[in-house]
């Protein structure tokens, strides 16, 4: 071995220099570890301690409006008139709210997850990489725009479209027009996370279809969307809690009227627009209106929280999927 | 099923001692007149961009017999193997000249149906791959790809398949649990009754027990001593022990050329060349 000599020196060399280094005190190093942890436990109490209290001035006020003597909750949970504006002749029943906010979402839905699917089963499995380098960044564009935007834009261009040249029935503010501007919304959510799904599928399972003569149709189909069919079916959820809780857009676009319809080209209400109508000043604070809203929200946070646990629960039985 | 009456005898490498090279044979040894040959190639080139992987091979593998390819990481036995069934297509800047055919058809032909090619000819990978699906889906799977059947035939095909597969008795009863819950070695069978059930000529296969135990590994190579009878197996192997147990002819590549190809007996025993003895008495690679 010529080279014993030479390692031999190199080694001893680099002891010598590494023992020339001035060593940092073990007080120092505690100390320094201490005032870390300290700090990034005081983060994450910070989101801890604002949800919870978000989550008790929803159930308080909530409370406190279900006391209030004008209120039953009998009607609230299954009255179908909201008139909380008319003077003496106040009715409390959700469901015209969330018939509007399920009308509006479905009609996203509708639109947004095939459509999404579609988009990351192109990018995932057809597109060759420098058309994927393309499309990427512009569905990432999409994701950033902001709410008003997409709202303006379905009263500028979508609606007028609609009247134009679907249905002389579509008033300024309709259901379709909002429902497909948050469908667009939502679009880059459903098409990046189920494409990340797609992506995370083993290469080795699309090699066996293929090998078996299965084409690049077979492939997608049968072997990578549903092996990553729980991770796309949590970007859908994702994506229908987004709709739901979506604000701008339909306080814009789809009108502040509460009716039990399901006719796309209606006004329709929906539980946020609600909200959005009562704290931008057209009720009195403190009033019977403004806590009503707070009842509202507390509907719309169960909502989106059973929605999210039950995407938590499909994104764990994808993690499990491959081993 | 058994070992057919004409199968070469156990051989163990170790028994038989080197005996002097006394008039070495051709390099590249003819498979002898009777057998039937199944792929040929002549003067095969392969590149990957500038890359040439495979440099002027040419090979002659016997129908309904095992050929084991063995040599060194990154010698091309692996790009050779791809080419026999054109998985290599989808690989950016892979490209091949020269001669390879299987029963006389052009496989490099650019009018190839590779889908057809591909039912003509399975595989089997390194790391068993079953979909995430039940096991009777997984075997399924290739013969749904390309005709549609009655249940009662499908049903049959799964349980042939897995027969010869040798894994219907240890599934049988759970044909509908998910594949992943059989072991390695399960898999791996599991994976070898799917590309049967395609009903193949060729079954090539890429290292099929580097992800195994031993005795999973010795199961495997059993299974492929009595595929043997039906299909022309070509196996990629690391393991010299394993290519002397399973194969009947062996081909050593080395830096993108078939530095040897004979029968194993003869290619253990008494290479014709320097560079295949360290080979494949383990003095490198």
């Amino acid at each position: 071995m010529p080279h014993v000599a030479e390692i031999s020196t190199a080694t001893s060399r680099a002891a010598a220099a590494n023992s020339r280094g001035t060593a940092r005190s073990r007080a120092a190093r505690i100390g320094t570890e201490r005032v870390i942890r300290g700090s990034l436990l005081a983060c994450a109490l910070l989101s801890i301690v604002t949800t919870f209290t978000i989550l008790v001035i929803l159930l308080v006020q909530s409370a406190s409006f279900f006391a209030m003597p004008q209120v039953s909750a009998w009607e609230f949970f299954t009255g179908t008139t909201w008139a909380p504006l008319l003077g003496e002749e106040k009715h409390f029943g959700i469901w015209p709210l969330i018939a509007g906010t399920l009308l509006v979402t479905s009609i996203a839905a509708a639109f947004a997850l095939p459509v999404g699917l579609l988009v990351a089963v192109y990018l995932s499995e057809y597109a060759p990489s420098r058309v994927r380098a393309i499309l990427k960044p512009i569905l990432e564009v999409l994701a950033g725009i902001p709410t008003v935007v997409y709202g303006f834009f379905a009263l500028a261009v979508i609606t007028p479209f609609l009247h134009e040249h679907v249905s002389e029935s579509f008033g300024t503010f309709n259901a379709l027009g909002a429902g497909l501007a948050v469908g667009i919304m939502i679009l880059p959510i459903v098409a990046s996370l189920s494409e990340d799904s797609l992506r995370a599928v083993p290469r080795s399972l699309r090699d066996a279809a293929f090998a078996m003569g299965g084409t690049r149709f077979d492939v997608s189909t049968k072997v990578v969307v549903p092996a990553a069919l729980s991770g796309i079916v949590a970007s859908w959820l994702l994506a229908i809690t987004r709709a739901i809780g979506e604000t701008m857009i339909v306080a814009l676009a789809a009108g502040g009227l509460a009716s039990m319809t399901f006719n796309p080209a209606h006004e329709v209400q929906t539980m946020t627009a609600y909200m959005v109508q009562i704290f931008t000043g057209d009720a009195p604070a403190y009033g019977i209106e403004y806590k009503s809203s707070f009842a509202v929200a507390t509907i719309l946070f169960v909502i989106t929280l059973a929605l999210t646990v039950v995407g938590n629960l499909f994104l764990r039985a994808f993690r499990e999927e491959y081993e | 099923m058994t070992t057919p009456p004409n199968a070469p005898p156990q051989r163990n490498i170790d028994i038989k001692p080197a005996t002097p090279v006394v008039a070495p044979e051709p390099v590249s040894a003819p498979v002898a007149d009777t057998e039937p040959i199944a792929i040929r190639a002549q003067g095969l080139d392969s590149w990957y961009g500038r890359v040439q992987a495979l440099k002027g091979i040419s090979l002659e593998i016997p129908k309904c017999r095992v050929t084991a390819l063995i040599g060194p990481s990154g010698c091309g036995k692996s790009t050779f193997l791809r080419w026999i069934n054109r998985m290599n297509d989808p690989i950016p800047g892979a490209r091949a000249s020269g001669t390879l055919t299987l029963h006389g058809d052009d496989l490099l032909s650019r009018s190839l149906d590779v889908v057809e090619l591909r039912r003509r000819v399975g595989m089997v990978f390194q790391k068993p791959n079953p979909f995430t699906k039940s096991i009777y889906d997984n075997v399924a799977f290739g013969p749904r790809l390309h005709r549609s059947f009655r249940r009662a035939d499908l049903d049959e095909l799964v349980e042939n398949s897995l027969r010869a597969a040798a894994l219907w008795d240890e599934v049988k009863d759970r044909l509908k649990s998910s594949a992943l819950g059989l072991s390695g070695g399960q898999q791996q069978r599991l994976c070898i009754a799917r590309a049967i059930a395609v009903g193949p000529e060729v079954l090539l296969m890429d290292e099929p027990c580097s992800a195994l135990d031993p005795k999973s590994t010795a199961s495997i190579e059993q299974l492929i001593r009595e595929l043997e009878t039906s299909y022309t197996i070509v196996i990629v192997t690391h393991n010299m022990q394993q290519a002397a147990r399973v194969s009947d002819r062996t081909a050593f590549f080395f830096e993108g050329t078939l530095v040897e190809c004979g029968s194993t007996d003869r290619i253990f025993t008494n290479p014709a060349n320097k560079q295949t003895e360290d080979y494949v008495s383990g003095r490198f690679g």
